[in-house]
């Protein structure tokens, strides 16, 4: 009686204690210990990045010589022009292009620059005189009836950021500025677009976020040719000599790199690291028989065959083991003396000026007839030959300009686009290259970290270390620094953010740490918990519920009871 | 026919090729397995896809095992007519290297700073990729070592962990294994293509023992497959509906099976070359750089 029910109750006491263990004990340390380390990402800025909204601004200066405006439109000299143009990608991505364009006189330093006899001289001089800062464009305006500028030229792009335009006829023009406007601003924005960028361009360079499909064969073969930005590039000249029982050969390579390469690469530092190095091969055949063409006394190699001389030689190139960057080959081959000389012939079956091709994210292969430097037989055998450099660099560094993405579409109608030369690389067109390069920057690195935080989410035992988060916030960081640059128009720095947040999310989403290893289906899961936890929770469930239905019976007692 | 060779140019997206082969079996009795990989490997090499852009991982040696009665060479037809390990073998990773992880590792990148080149699958967004799997396999998974296992979900994870971060351009997915078409059924990324030797409930059966060597040289399908890429040289075009044709039932005795629903272009049109291959695209260079004028040095800005 009195001890049964001291029973009962102290039954009772330890079940609701088990039970509030469990409970308040238990469950928080099993979720405690089982849960994986994650550390907080940054993930609304992430979502807000996910749309990206990029605007491009351009500083134009117009300057206009004598004898371009009217009185008229000489009152309102100078004044300033905003022209914004949006352009909407997909869902995700519009772009804004802003123009901002200051118009002004020329001071006389200026007008007497212009005076120079060709318009190359008048660049040089121009240039002397003000520094345009990295993405902006000057354009000076000079009269119909100047003679600067060649017959059927309207306008001649230099070395560095200037252009020169020829003003139309006055008649055509206008006398009050609206018309002036009318005839110049479309004219300018040409000439921007050429200079800088133009809506196709950056559209490629947003490949990563926007798989568009091609508007032309050109942009798809533009866009297969160059490689992608990387943070280095590596640079191989290798040097094949099949033949070295006739063939001494002798390159200087170091020097023809200093002199020739080096300018191009050193102006191109903002973008990228390159490391180059040097080979040379003996005994590396070309994998294709060349034929023999009676009609040219030399061997042939058509362009079908081109295709299949790389692979065997590829297997023999090597490269550095230590670093992951793309590597870019450039081969100068010098036929075998029994298949000299060797010419390459086009689709149409005609020889190529250069002697060289190339293939796209590959590299270039060059072909160095040797047989005139030695007679017919008589010489002995080795002979030494010295390697022409100058023209051996010419073709490397214009396929090295197509393989970085300098690309050449042809000008415009009326265009005098003066050629790079020794520089290797107009500022201009460097300036193309970091427009497209950071765009590009910016939108991989948007994808990539959008898509990593997708991941994360979506695959709840994935461990996050700090070092993970610090990552993913400097990347976050850094691309909200580059747009916000872009706005400005402040490409070199917009370029290095873009460099920045690349580097920070390539590491994030490529840390060794993010493996996701294990994947357990809900029915494994269950079959390990319900072993360990059901024959505990039966107990204690049971119990529960008697205790409920005893104390439900008591009050029932109790309530007749009172009655 | 000029328009049509500069449509080959575009005919395809991609630049370069790599192949990623693995045999995932070790112990002597499954000598085949590593004799599929290796006749893969040497058609692959055949067709111009250099070591640089090849990841081979063998999980156990064949040709150096005590028990090989023909030290160093692999063969793959009983009398010993083809030695596929051949001279020039580089296999990337080896033995116990050939775990569950570091296959992940090498098709999502996530591989430690100190991972050489050679180990590193170091495809871009115009790679076509080759992956060939072959070993012991299930419903549903692949398994490595004897050891550990494959989900073909945790496969179709990696391959979207691959295209998110556009590391393929198209990617031709072949596997060996008893009821191999179940691990490709997973698959939900675009620009898959996936071949298997069997169906689900099926088993994928060897083909012929060598009595000198003691064990089954090949599997059916990889044995056919082998055939088949004898006949492709580096311009052939054959194009992809001749490979699902390879080894049918009545050769195989297991039903292969193919998975194009993925794929953007038509099978129709994609080469065997696009794959097994590295056919090069090529242009030629038209311009070239005057040089010979002096160069002036800059004015430093």
């Amino acid at each position: 009686m009195a001890t049964a029910e001291v029973e009962r109750k102290r039954g009772q006491l330890a079940a609701l204690s088990i039970a509030v263990v469990v409970v308040l004990v238990g469950v928080p340390l099993w979720w405690r210990t089982t849960e994986t380390y994650r550390a907080w990402l940054p993930v609304n800025q992430i979502n807000e990045l996910a749309e990206l909204q990029l605007q491009l601004s351009v500083d134009v200066e117009v300057v206009f010589s004598r004898g371009t405006l009217m009185p008229e439109q000489q009152k309102k000299v100078p004044f300033t022009r905003t022209q914004e143009e949006a352009q909407k990608v997909d869902d995700d991505t519009t772009l804004r292009y802003r123009y901002e364009s200051k118009y002004r006189t020329a001071n006389i330093m200026e007008e007497d620059a212009l005076k120079q006899p060709t318009a190359a001289e008048a660049d040089l001089s121009l240039h002397t005189l003000s520094a345009s800062p990295c993405g902006s464009v000057v354009v000076y305006v000079i009269p119909e009836t100047s003679v600067l500028l060649p017959q059927g030229v309207d306008v001649y792009i230099g070395h560095r950021r200037t252009a020169v335009l020829r003003m139309g006829a006055p008649m055509s023009v206008g006398k009050n500025h609206k018309q002036l406007l009318a005839h110049l601003e479309p004219r300018i924005t040409q000439v921007v677009q050429v200079m800088s960028f133009s809506h196709t361009d950056i559209t490629a360079a947003l490949s990563d976020r926007v798989r568009l499909s091609p508007g032309s064969k050109e942009s798809l073969a533009d866009s297969m040719r160059s490689f992608k930005s990387s943070p280095g590039y590596e640079i191989t000249f290798s040097l094949l000599n099949p033949d070295p029982k006739s063939h001494r050969l002798d390159w200087d390579i170091e020097g023809a790199v200093h002199s020739y390469i080096q300018p191009l690469l050193t102006k191109l530092a903002p973008l990228a690291n390159f490391s180059i190095d040097s080979q040379i091969l003996y005994y590396a055949m070309l994998g294709v028989n060349p034929r023999f063409d009676s009609s040219l006394e030399a061997y042939t190699l058509n362009a079908d065959s081109l295709a299949h001389v790389i692979n065997p030689v590829e297997a023999r190139l090597g490269s550095n083991a230590a670093s992951s960057n793309p590597v870019l080959n450039f081969l100068l081959y010098v036929p075998d003396a029994h298949h000299s000389p060797l010419y390459i012939h086009d689709h149409q079956k005609q020889p190529v000026a250069s002697n060289a091709f190339h293939s796209p994210r590959w590299g270039g292969i060059m072909v160095y007839n040797v047989n005139d430097l030695y007679g017919r037989g008589e010489t002995p055998l080795p002979v030494n030959i010295n390697i022409n450099m100058e023209k051996v660099m010419g073709v490397f560094l214009a396929q090295l300009r197509l393989m970085l993405g300098v690309q050449s579409s042809p000008a415009p109608p009326g265009f005098l686009v003066e050629p790079c030369g020794g520089a290797g690389l107009a500022d201009w067109e460097l300036d193309r290259l970091m427009w497209s390069r950071t765009v590009e920057n910016v939108a991989t690195a948007t994808t990539t970290i959008t898509s990593l935080a997708q991941l994360l989410d979506q695959i709840g035992n994935i461990v996050i270390n700090d070092n993970i988060a610090s990552q993913v916030s400097s990347t976050v960081t850094s691309l909200q620094l580059a747009v916000a640059e872009l706005e400005a128009g402040n490409l070199g720095f917009a370029l290095q953010y873009s460099k920045e947040a690349i580097l920070a999310s390539e590491r994030a989403f490529f840390d060794p740490s993010l493996l996701h290893l294990l994947y357990f289906p809900d029915d494994q899961k269950f079959a390990i918990y319900i072993p360990l936890f059901l024959p505990m929770c039966v107990p204690i469930l049971l119990s529960l519920i008697k205790i409920a239905s005893e104390a439900r019976q008591r009050r029932k007692l109790k309530q007749s009871k009172k009655d | 026919d000029l328009n049509d060779k500069a449509g080959q140019f575009f005919n395809s997206g991609h630049t370069n090729n790599w192949a990623v082969l693995v045999c995932t079996s070790r112990f002597w009795f499954n000598y085949r397995h590593v004799a599929n990989t290796l006749s893969v490997y040497r058609s692959v090499k055949r067709l111009g896809i250099p070591d640089s852009r090849i990841v081979l991982m063998l999980a156990d040696d064949m040709a150096c095992n005590h028990r090989n009665p023909k030290p160093a060479t692999v063969f793959s037809h009983k009398n010993m007519e083809l030695n596929v390990y051949g001279d020039d073998v580089e296999v990337d990773y080896r033995g116990y290297e050939v775990t569950v992880e570091n296959f992940l590792r090498v098709l999502t990148g996530r591989l430690p700073a100190s991972t050489p080149r050679s180990k590193r699958l170091l495809s871009d967004d115009r790679s076509n990729i080759l992956i060939y799997l072959t070993g012991h396999g299930g419903n549903g998974f692949l398994k490595f070592q004897d050891s550990e296992e494959i989900s073909n979900v945790e496969l179709a994870d990696a391959f979207e962990q691959m295209w998110q971060k556009r590391r393929y351009n198209e990617l031709l997915f072949i596997i060996d294994t008893c009821q191999g078409a179940s691990m490709y059924e997973r698959f939900y990324s675009p620009n898959l293509m996936a071949l298997a030797s069997s169906q689900v409930g099926e088993d994928s059966l060897s083909h012929q023992p060598d009595l000198a060597i003691g064990v089954h040289l090949m599997d059916r399908y990889t044995f056919y497959l082998l055939e088949f890429l004898e006949d492709i040289h580096p311009s052939s075009t054959t194009n992809m509906n001749q490979l699902f044709k390879v080894c049918p039932k009545s050769q195989c005795v297991s039903t292969p099976g193919h998975r194009t629903d993925l794929f953007l272009r038509d099978p129709g049109r994609v080469l065997i070359t696009d794959f097994f291959g590295s056919v090069r695209k090529v242009e030629i260079t038209m311009e070239t750089i005057n040089l010979s004028s002096p160069m002036e040095p800059l004015p430093e800005r």
